[in-house]
């Protein structure tokens, strides 16, 4: 029953932080709700016994991609009014087809769950029971490959946002290291050669 | 009692949501961005909703994929972005009409 009362405000919080994201005026009161909808999962997940994906969310999303967002949205001057017109026109399309989306999804989830153990009253987890070795255990042996391919995307995503945001400058002082490197004692020094004076 | 079906209606309403909010905001591209990773963190539920009821750890491996890609999508989106400002200094979607697709 306490799971239950503490699942609801978690998930209270949740669905108030996504209407928080898409309603909020300014994109950083956005990107803010966002990121608490992000550590409010995080609870859910750990309360779902996925303590790692709880941990690894927090962790890479609020700290990492959520800084990303705040960074662009405070780097870049955006007139958030321009952005906005049309905002209450396009709300009621928004809602109606939100609320056939959520109607439809509910009703499966209602209708539809037998053969799921919709109803399976759980058992927590042994004292002993290690969410991350069990994920690891997995994934460093069956899932390897998938693991090294996503190695890769994030190597990809490295190199092609770096790629993307980098540019010449075309007034900039600045040393090039190749130019440096291949440069030929006899293309700057010249020796003359000239009698000594003599008085 | 907590049940999976808690779980799995929770994240249909934060996916429509997410949905709700990709038309609200269907001028400004870093709430586009910012909707569909709110559509991914439903799915995710899903996943790892499914995987401990099924007590499978299939599920949360894939959350952990899915992780992955949407970092990676989100900062190559957000490189665009900002490669996009710099050329039309503007990201409202109305600007970018030069494919006029």
């Amino acid at each position: 029953m306490i799971e239950l009362i503490f699942f609801g405000m978690y998930a209270f919080v949740l669905l108030a932080a996504a209407v928080g994201v898409i309603g909020s005026r300014n994109p950083v009161h956005s990107a803010m709700f966002l990121v608490l909808a992000f550590v409010t999962s995080a609870v859910l997940w750990l309360m779902l016994e996925a303590e790692f994906l709880g941990i690894v969310l927090v962790l890479v999303y609020v700290g990492a991609v959520m800084v990303l967002f705040l960074f662009v949205v405070m780097m870049l001057d955006i007139d958030s009014a321009t952005l906005r017109e049309g905002f209450l026109s396009y709300a009621p399309v928004g809602v109606i087809v939100a609320i056939v989306a959520v109607a439809q999804i509910w009703s499966v989830v209602w209708l539809r769950n037998q053969g799921l153990p919709a109803d399976v009253q759980l058992q927590p987890a042994a004292a002993d029971f290690n969410n991350t070795a069990e994920l690891g255990a997995v994934l460093y042996t069956e899932y390897v490959y998938p693991f090294e391919l996503a190695a890769f995307v994030l190597l990809l995503a490295i190199v092609a946002a770096i790629v993307l945001t980098m540019r010449k400058r075309p007034n900039l002082k600045q040393q090039d290291i190749s130019k440096q490197v291949a440069v030929n004692r006899k293309d700057r020094v010249r020796i003359v050669k000239m009698d000594a004076e003599t008085d | 009692m907590l049940t999976l079906t808690h779980y799995l209606m929770l994240s249909g309403a934060l996916f429509a949501i997410a949905v709700a909010g990709i038309f609200i905001n269907r001028k400004n591209m870093i709430l586009l961005l910012m909707c569909i990773e709110l559509m991914l963190l439903a799915v995710n539920f899903n996943f790892i909703a499914f995987s401990r009821f099924l007590d499978d750890t299939a599920g949360q491996v894939f959350v952990f994929f899915i992780l992955t890609v949407a970092a990676a999508e989100a900062a190559i989106g957000l490189a665009i972005l900002v490669v996009l400002f710099r050329t039309r200094s503007s990201i409202n979607v109305k600007d970018m009409n030069s494919m006029k697709g």
